[in-house]
Formats: structure tokens, C-alpha cells, sequence
């Protein structure tokens, strides 16, 4: 494999608390805990977890709209964590963003046309004004929005359409990784579907790698290639999609597609119901941070908190998971993947 | 202009009493910046030995004007020079109110304050000077300085509210806490001070109000960055690595100047009342120049002569109002929960 795009190593976010009597910091909020990925060029790895696990916090983190507390972010084999901002604002150019909600993420104030230009022209990437002009005309067919549509405001456009426009402004920069920050959970399902396959489509034509933010199991399903799975600011879990979907090697994962609705009438299907909720992430629980509601947990769960290492796989490489379970003798092991197996033989 | 500027300026307009107050404003403005054209000591046009003169704007010797006169500025109201020049066949087209605000009238024929009549139609104050001459000139002035110290205090205060709200953190926390500090100052017993020790004019008192003036929209403008940092589209803009002074110039300044504008009227008719108080504690505008403030000292002073209070209360009243029925109607336009025409 060629050096990865965007690479993520043991990245943490901690927000501290404040409070007391001189406004000290009294604890943190562990957002993001050591994440580590990477992304290839023209690959899409979605991030998935439940709401407050951290997965818009890695997010904010690479695009450096904060600081973060430990860990390092390279993209395009420079590290872009500690970079002094100067320097880091013509590699801002290579990482763009598409936010959840398109009524938000675009100026009420600035017309189609200037919010596209903005990009280009705060990059230098258009000559003179024709070009500029033929740039944004570009990016609006790329889209697929009509041209005259630039000269209007983005309140006259529907959430589909300013969704792509939020697309478009990330184009015209020409970066070569698109974070999409669950950008299309907002959306109504045809809309979202829509805008799914663009991003797909775009992906094909212009080689994008994309990291894409969600928590909408069915979505990432249709439009990943790699999943990983965070828990508690912690990644559980890392597969192609195939294997994850078909065998998940993490209870949590496991728990996780059960819930995911099959548009299917009567289809019997085995759900499993976690225990609690999820703990705070103020003080997040020794071990294994997903003991407390693991169906599986046993002593070692409580006291060591287990690594993430590849796990045997029949369906392919590239599967690892972060489970005291895969320990254990398969016979044991209630994720030992005798569904991925069976997959494997049907084909 | 963009359609949610044009709902506002619709919304303004159908507010049929602060649009009128806006229009009734604005004529007094500019009529009394044209106050040398209206109330002066000079003659507008004066004809005398086939020449034309133009006293308002070009300063006259009296040897100019009669043959025999002394090479000193003619001084229009001196009786004797007025009979030679009358004699020569000199003929001179007045403003309405042949006065300045600091003209003496001098054949009142009794003490002055002097009641108002035919010539002084508001009456002279206390030293004898046309009571309307003076409330032209000293509107004037009120709203000049006025101006100015909304405009400049507001470019002051924007700029450092914004500076507070987008950097937040230490920068925000020490910036108000001076500003704390600041505001306790004792305006007024500084100004006494000063004033004991250089004499104030028009720009000293605007240096010295704008010193404390500018924190009046600090907080608000501080309080819209403060939100607007957060706004996707301003993420999506620092991501895109636009400078910061382009993101609050152009992704957060236009949102805060809503709060901005709507507050702007009320600064100015604040303005207009500080320099009003001033005037009228003897700590403004240097003796003798025309102010509001010093009218309504005079007022106080001479109960025996109502239309001194009376005149001072109605202009500077009215001022007022007029710029509060104004505030009142832009705050009211750029109401987003206020529907077009300007339902109630």
C-alpha cells in the first residue's frame, strides 16, 4: 500500500473541566482517548458510534479547529498537529470539510458565487476572473446544481441542494481528503441517497480519500470501504466492510448491527439489547471501557484494558479489534466468526 | 442588497412614525448645517456701488463696502456704517434671522432676557442674544458631536468586542476584567479635573467621552462573536484557512452588525444628552459657543423668563424623541420575528 493520505496516530482530545472556588481544573472530559487510522488515497473509512463517543471530536481534531491534548496527525506525510498556523494554512488546502446540518454550514450573507470563490481565491487557485468564473461553473456541474444557481442566495435552496453547495465549497479547494462530517444524517432518505452517491461519484472521479463521520449503520454499509468503530473515545474496532458487517469481532460492534433496522417485514433477527447507558466519559470505567455493558465480560474485562491487534479473519486481512474475548480458545469465544465462516462457504 | 435587507428596509418603512421622525431628523440636520445660511450677522447678498457682495462667505473690510470706512471687518450691525451705506444706496438681502448665535442684540430697548416679539421670535437669552439663532447652531453642534462619538466610539467598541469574542479564553477573560476596571471610573470628576486644567473644546471633550464611551457595545458585539465563532460555515472557513481578520470581517462581522445597527440611534441620542449635561454643568463646550445644555442652565437660572426653559426643553425633547422613535423602528425591522409590513 502506498503511504496513506491522512494517518492518525494515538490521537487524544481531553477538555478540561472547570470549576471550583478559583475556577481550577477539576477533571476532563476524555473525548477522544488514543485513536490511531489511516486512510489511503480514493478510500472511504467511515468512523461510526453512538452520539457523544468522539467521532466529530477526531474530526474537528484532524481539520486542527482545535488543539489537541497528545497524538499526531499526518497528512500527506507531514505532520500537521504541531505545525505553526502559517505554515499550515496552504495544507489546509488538501483537507476539506462537509458539515451535518446545510442550513448552518453555509453563510446567509454571501451569495453561491462568493461562497465557492472563497476557497479559490483564498488558495490562489484561479489566474484572473474568467477563470474563477469557469472554476465555480465547474464545481456547480460537478455537483450537479445549475450554473445560474450561483447567483442566487442559500436560503432559496432546499437541504439537498445546499448540501451540495457545502459539497462544492469543499471541491474548490481541490483537496485530496474530504472529511464528511455526518453529512448526510440531516437529510431526508431520498435526498440522502442522492447525495450518497455523489459523494461516491466524486470519489471515483477525483481519486478522494474521505473519512466520513456517522452514525447511520446503513449509510456507511452502502458507501464505505473500512469501518471503524469508536466506543467511548476509543476505536473498538477496525475492518473492511465486508467483515465487519459480517462478522463483527467486538461485542460492542456486534450490538451495534444488531440495531440496525432490515427492511425486511417479519424478518426474525436475534437483537441485542445493551445493559445501561454509556458511561460518562468524565470517568471512564478501568479495563475494558466497554465491560460494564458487555454481554460477554469476564474479571480480565475489569482490570486490563485490552489493545487493539489483528484478529483472525476468514473473510480477509485488515481485521482488528480490541477484546480480551479473542483470547480465548475459539470454542469459548462467542465471536469466534462462525458466521463469517459460514459467509464464506455459501459463496 | 440581499432579500432579507429588503424585508427590513420594508419593515422600517412601514413603521410610519419612525420613518417620518427618521425623514423630520434628517431635514433639521441638514437645514442647520447650512445654519450661516439662516441665522447670521451678515447680510446674504448686498448690493452697493454696482458691486455685488457676498458677506456670508467672504469677509469684508468695511473699507470694501463705504469709501471713507476704516480698513477693519465691517461689522454689519453697526448703525452708523448701515446709514452710510444706506445713503450710497446700498441694499442687502437678510437671512431670516439676522443674527448669530453669538450676536449681541443691541437696541433691545430693555433688559435682556427679552421676551420673544416680532424680531427675536424665541426671544434673547440673558446676554442678550437671539434665542433661536443660538438653539440653530447649538442643534448643530449637538448632533455633530454626536456623530462623531457614536461613529468612532462604535468602530472602537466593535473592534474590541470582536477581538474578545473570537479569541475567547485569556484574551476575552483579561480584556473584561479591564474593561470592569474601566468602567468604574468616575467620569465625571475626571472631567472636572481636565477641565481645570486645559480648557475643553469640541475635540478634547470627544477624546475624553470617546475614552469611556466605546464599551457600550463591547459586550454585545463580544456576545455575537462569542456565538458566531461556533457557526459551521465559520468552522468551514478557518478549515478552508481563511486569515482570521477575513473570517470576522466577512463570515461573522455582518451577523453582529444586526445587534450593532439597532443599538446605534440609542448611542447617538445618548451622546447628544452627555454633551447637553455637560454644557449644563459648565464642564462642556467652551463659554459662549451655542449648546443645548447651556440654554437649559439658563433656563434654570432665569425662571422669570419661561421661554429660555421652554425652548431647551422642546428642541433637545424633541431631538430625543425623534432619535428614539428612529432606534425604535430599526430595532424593529431587524426583528426576524417581525412580519413584513410591520404587523403588530
Amino acid at each position: 500500500m502506498s503511504t496513506p493520505v491522512l494517518q492518525v496516530n494515538d490521537l487524544k482530545k481531553h477538555f478540561p473541566l472547570r470549576g471550583g472556588l478559583l475556577g481550577g481544573t477539576t477533571g476532563y472530559v476524555y473525548a477522544v482517548d488514543g485513536v490511531s487510522f489511516d486512510i489511503a488515497k480514493g478510500e472511504t473509512l467511515s468512523l461510526v458510534g453512538e452520539s457523544g463517543c468522539g467521532k466529530s471530536t477526531v474530526g474537528k481534531a484532524v481539520l486542527r479547529l482545535f488543539d489537541i491534548t497528545a497524538g499526531q496527525v499526518i497528512l500527506d506525510g507531514e505532520r500537521i498537529d504541531d505545525m505553526p498556523s502559517g505554515t499550515l494554512r496552504p495544507m489546509r488546502r488538501r483537507m476539506q470539510v462537509v458539515f451535518q446540518d446545510p442550513f448552518s454550514s453555509l453563510n446567509p450573507r454571501m451569495r453561491v458565487r462568493d461562497i465557492l470563490a472563497e476557497p479559490i481565491r483564498n488558495f490562489g487557485l484561479a489566474k484572473d476572473g474568467a477563470e474563477l468564473e469557469a472554476k465555480v461553473a465547474a464545481l456547480m456541474d460537478k455537483v450537479r446544481l445549475p450554473r445560474d444557481a450561483v447567483n442566487r442566495w442559500p436560503h432559496e435552496f432546499s437541504g439537498g441542494q445546499r448540501q451540495r453547495i457545502g459539497i462544492a465549497r469543499a471541491l474548490a479547494a481541490e483537496p485530496d481528503i474530504i472529511i464528511c462530517d455526518e453529512a448526510v444524517s440531516a437529510l431526508d432518505v431520498s435526498v440522502k441517497a442522492q447525495i450518497v452517491n455523489l459523494l461516491q461519484d466524486l470519489q471515483k472521479e477525483l481519486g478522494l480519500a474521505m473519512l466520513f463521520i456517522s452514525h447511520d449503520l446503513a449509510i456507511v454499509e452502502h458507501m464505505t470501504h473500512r469501518v471503524a468503530v469508536m466506543y467511548l473515545g476509543k476505536i473498538v474496532e477496525v475492518a473492511p466492510k465486508r467483515s465487519l458487517f459480517a462478522a463483527p469481532k467486538h461485542p460492542y460492534t456486534e450490538a451495534l448491527l444488531s440495531a440496525v433496522p432490515v427492511p425486511e417485514p417479519g424478518a426474525a433477527r436475534e437483537r441485542i439489547i445493551l445493559k445501561g447507558d454509556v458511561p460518562s466519559p468524565i470517568n471512564p470505567p478501568k479495563g475494558c471501557r466497554f465491560h460494564t455493558r458487555c454481554p460477554y465480560a469476564f474479571d480480565r474485562c475489569r482490570t486490563e484494558e485490552p489493545p487493539l491487534r489483528a484478529v483472525a479473519d476468514a473473510l480477509g486481512e485488515g481485521h482488528v479489534a480490541a477484546c480480551h474475548l479473542h483470547d480465548l480458545s475459539p470454542a469459548e469465544n462467542p465471536l469466534s466468526g462462525s458466521k463469517g465462516a459460514a459467509l464464506l462457504a455459501a459463496q | 442588497m440581499t432579500p432579507i435587507n429588503r424585508r427590513r428596509l420594508a419593515n422600517f418603512k412601514a413603521n410610519r412614525r419612525g420613518f417620518w421622525s427618521l425623514w423630520v431628523f434628517l431635514l433639521l440636520f441638514v437645514l442647520t448645517l447650512f445654519a450661516e445660511f439662516i441665522a447670521n450677522d451678515k447680510p446674504l447678498l448686498a448690493r452697493v456701488d454696482g458691486a455685488w457682495l457676498f458677506p456670508t462667505v467672504v469677509g469684508y473690510a468695511e473699507s470694501d463696502v463705504i469709501p471713507d470706512g476704516l480698513p477693519v471687518e465691517m461689522d454689519w450691525k453697526d448703525p452708523t456704517v448701515l446709514g452710510e451705506f444706506a445713503e450710497r444706496g446700498g441694499w442687502a438681502l437678510w437671512p431670516p434671522i439676522p443674527y448669530k448665535y453669538d450676536t449681541v442684540v443691541r437696541d433691545l430697548g430693555r433688559p435682556s432676557p427679552a421676551p420673544p416679539s416680532a424680531r427675536n421670535w424665541l426671544g434673547t437669552d440673558d446676554q442678550g442674544r437671539d434665542v433661536l439663532a443660538r438653539v440653530i447652531y447649538g442643534f448643530r453642534i449637538s448632533v455633530l458631536f454626536g456623530f462623531s462619538l457614536t461613529i468612532v466610539s462604535s468602530i472602537i467598541g466593535v473592534a474590541a468586542g470582536a477581538v474578545q469574542g473570537y479569541y475567547g479564553g485569556w484574551v476575552d477573560l483579561s480584556f473584561q476584567r479591564f474593561i470592569e476596571v474601566w468602567s468604574g471610573m468616575p467620569q465625571l470628576y475626571l472631567l472636572i479635573i481636565l477641565a481645570s486644567i486645559i480648557e475643553p473644546s469640541f475635540w478634547t471633550l470627544l477624546v475624553f467621552l470617546l475614552l469611556f464611551s466605546w464599551m457600550g457595545l463591547t459586550g454585545v458585539v463580544r456576545a455575537e462573536f462569542l456565538r458566531g465563532r461556533n457557526f459551521d460555515y465559520v468552522r468551514a472557513a478557518k478549515a478552508m484557512g481563511v486569515s482570521d481578520t477575513t473570517v470576522m470581517w466577512r463570515h461573522i462581522l455582518p451577523n453582529a452588525m444586526v445587534a450593532t445597527l439597532t443599538f446605534l440611534p440609542f448611542i447617538l441620542s445618548g451622546s447628544v444628552t452627555v454633551l447637553a449635561s455637560l454644557d449644563f454643568l459648565g464642564f462642556g463646550l467652551p463659554p459662549g459657543s451655542p449648546s443645548l445644555g447651556e440654554l437649559v442652565a439658563q433656563g434654570k437660572n432665569n425662571l422669570q423668563a419661561p421661554w429660555l426653559g421652554i425652548t431647551a426643553f422642546v428642541v433637545l425633547g424633541g431631538v430625543l424623541t425623534l432619535l428614539i422613535f428612529v432606534g425604535e423602528a430599526v430595532r424593529d425591522a431587524f426583528d426576524p420575528r417581525k412580519l413584513p409590513g410591520g404587523g403588530r
